[in-house]
């Protein structure tokens, strides 16, 4: 009976182990919060293990051992088992609490000239701004953070409307937007490549899809990425782009997102300025391709039900004309 | 002595019974809907307004749907965002007026019924309210509209939006009538 459970249970244990891996876990760490973390986790888990273990063999041993009338040196040992044990907690608690808050202090400490970046949390997606540090103009975008490897960041956390939970377990440990109260968080990106980040805080009906993109980049890719994005929108190509543009322009579109360079001037959805240039779509919903696109405007209520895009009516051919345009915003 | 304990029972029955029928009253929910079928939203525009401008019938899909936008707490915390959103405290403040007429001193210049309101809206009126035909969509007028007229509602309602987060510098949506409301 037993061995045949075993392969099954051994199946479960590997499939679970791959969880262990890949570009949102925290035991895969890429960052220095999440590699100081990970050096916390294994200690602690194998000090956890050691200590069930024990209580394990111990209680095993009391079930096991055969019922005899207590001799009267017997209490005197009990009580120096119970010293002992009691000893023990006191001091694996004490160490595991002395090492948690060494690498909270080490995972905070902050380097001299961080780059700041203020992310914003809303029901559901993120607002990600590069404050404008030397006169070239802030940059806006939505649901995806570059960021330079090996350059120390100093996330600025807030929120529009309920507490979100900043996490790309990758990097480093979450931290809690609450709103009117501005939290940091700061950590160095060590290895390029693309990172996923979850709202790690239940904020509503559509938390689970309140995903976002961490792109590590070497400092030059990323001073270029950041120098395309202060750009304004590159004005519409061919008649049917321009069908496009004017459009979102005149209906609602333009009431609640903003694309620089053009009228849509709206401040209540995330900025569109180089809305192609992301890699996903409505907070993690969706990849990005013009299909993906004109199937999120034609009914993004039922794609994420409860998000505050309403369905705007548009005619085939408008629809066809506004995600055209907006896939050419790169 | 027998009886009494059989009525004793009986009555923590009773109890029982009763907080069941009761937790399970808890268990129906109000209904949140998002999402407006492309032609109700269309047939949502059908108002018919009377020469003047001031009052008219409301579309029939509004009653066939149950008139959510007046009774429907979340249609009424939509709308109190969109207040909020589309700068509405810009003339109006947060009720009591400013460069716009007060919403909550029980007088409507264009009546107090939703068709009204709901027209105001989206074609605006004289002196200064500006049309938000082309800037929200018809249920997002609706649900503003709802709003408007709870905030402003002669009688307390017990339909209401959510609260605000900041401290409140007018009574609540759900407060007693509009014209009795302190000044």
């Amino acid at each position: 009976m037993a061995t045949r459970r075993l392969p099954p249970l051994a199946l479960l244990a590997c499939a679970s182990a791959t969880g262990c891996s890949g570009w949102q876990s925290a035991l895969d760490a890429r960052g220095s919060g999440s590699r100081a973390l990970e050096a916390l986790f294994w200690p602690v888990t194998a000090a956890l293990a050691l200590v069930w273990l024990a209580v394990m063999l111990v209680l095993a041993a009391a079930l096991l051992r055969r019922r005899r009338p207590v001799p009267a040196q017997a209490a005197r040992r009990s009580e120096i088992a119970v010293w002992a044990a009691t000893l023990a907690t006191v001091l694996v608690i004490t160490v595991l609490t002395v090492a948690s808050h060494l690498t909270t202090r080490h995972i905070s400490r902050a380097a001299a000239d961080p780059l700041v970046i203020q992310v914003r949390g809303y029901q559901w997606w993120w607002q990600v701004t590069y404050p404008d540090s030397d006169g070239t103009g802030a940059v806006v975008t939505a649901n995806e953070i570059h960021l330079p490897v090996g350059r120390q960041v100093r996330l600025e956390l807030s929120s529009a409307d309920v507490i979100h939970s900043f996490w790309v377990p990758s990097l480093t440990g979450k931290q809690d937007m609450i709103p009117g109260r501005d939290n940091q968080l700061t950590f160095v990106a060590e290895t390029p490549g693309i990172l996923r980040g979850q709202c790690a805080e239940f904020c509503g009906l559509q938390h689970a899809h309140m995903a976002l993109l961490m792109v590590v980049e070497p400092p030059a890719e990323f001073e270029a990425w950041l120098a395309a994005q202060r750009q304004e929108a590159a004005p519409p190509a061919g008649p049917m782009l321009r069908d496009g543009q004017r459009i979102f322009e005149q209906r609602p579109c333009g009431a609640c997102h903003r694309v620089r360079g053009t009228a849509a001037a709206g401040e209540i959805g995330p900025d569109l300025t180089h809305f192609a240039s992301r890699g996903t779509l409505a907070a993690g919903v969706l990849p990005m391709t013009r299909g993906a696109i004109a199937a999120w405007i034609a009914d993004p209520q039922t794609i994420k039900p409860g998000n505050n895009m309403p369905l705007v009516p548009l005619a085939p051919d408008e629809l066809q004309a506004v995600s055209a345009w907006l896939a050419s915003l790169r | 002595m027998r009886l009494g304990v059989r009525i004793k029972l009986g009555a923590r029955r009773m109890a029982i019974l009763t907080s069941a029928v009761l937790a399970l009253a808890a268990c129906e929910r109000e209904e949140r809907s998002t999402r407006v079928d492309p032609p109700v939203a269309a047939a949502l525009d059908a108002v018919a307004v009377m020469p003047n401008g001031i009052g008219g019938r409301p579309p029939e899909v509004h009653a066939a749907l149950g008139k959510p936008y007046r009774s429907n707490a979340y249609q009424l915390s939509q709308g109190k965002q969109l207040y909020e959103w589309f700068g509405c405290q810009s003339c109006h403040a947060d009720g009591q007026g400013g460069s716009g007429p007060s919403l909550i001193d029980g007088w409507w210049e264009y009546g107090p019924d939703l068709v009204s309101i709901y027209v105001s809206i989206r074609d605006g009126r004289p002196h200064g309210m500006p049309s938000f035909r082309n800037r929200l969509t018809n249920d997002q007028i609706w649900q503003l509209a709802g709003y408007i007229q709870v905030l402003g509602a002669y009688s307390a309602d017990t339909a209401a939006p959510s609260r605000s987060d900041r401290p409140q510098t007018r009574p609540a949506e759900n407060r007693a009538p509009a014209t009795m409301a302190p000044h």
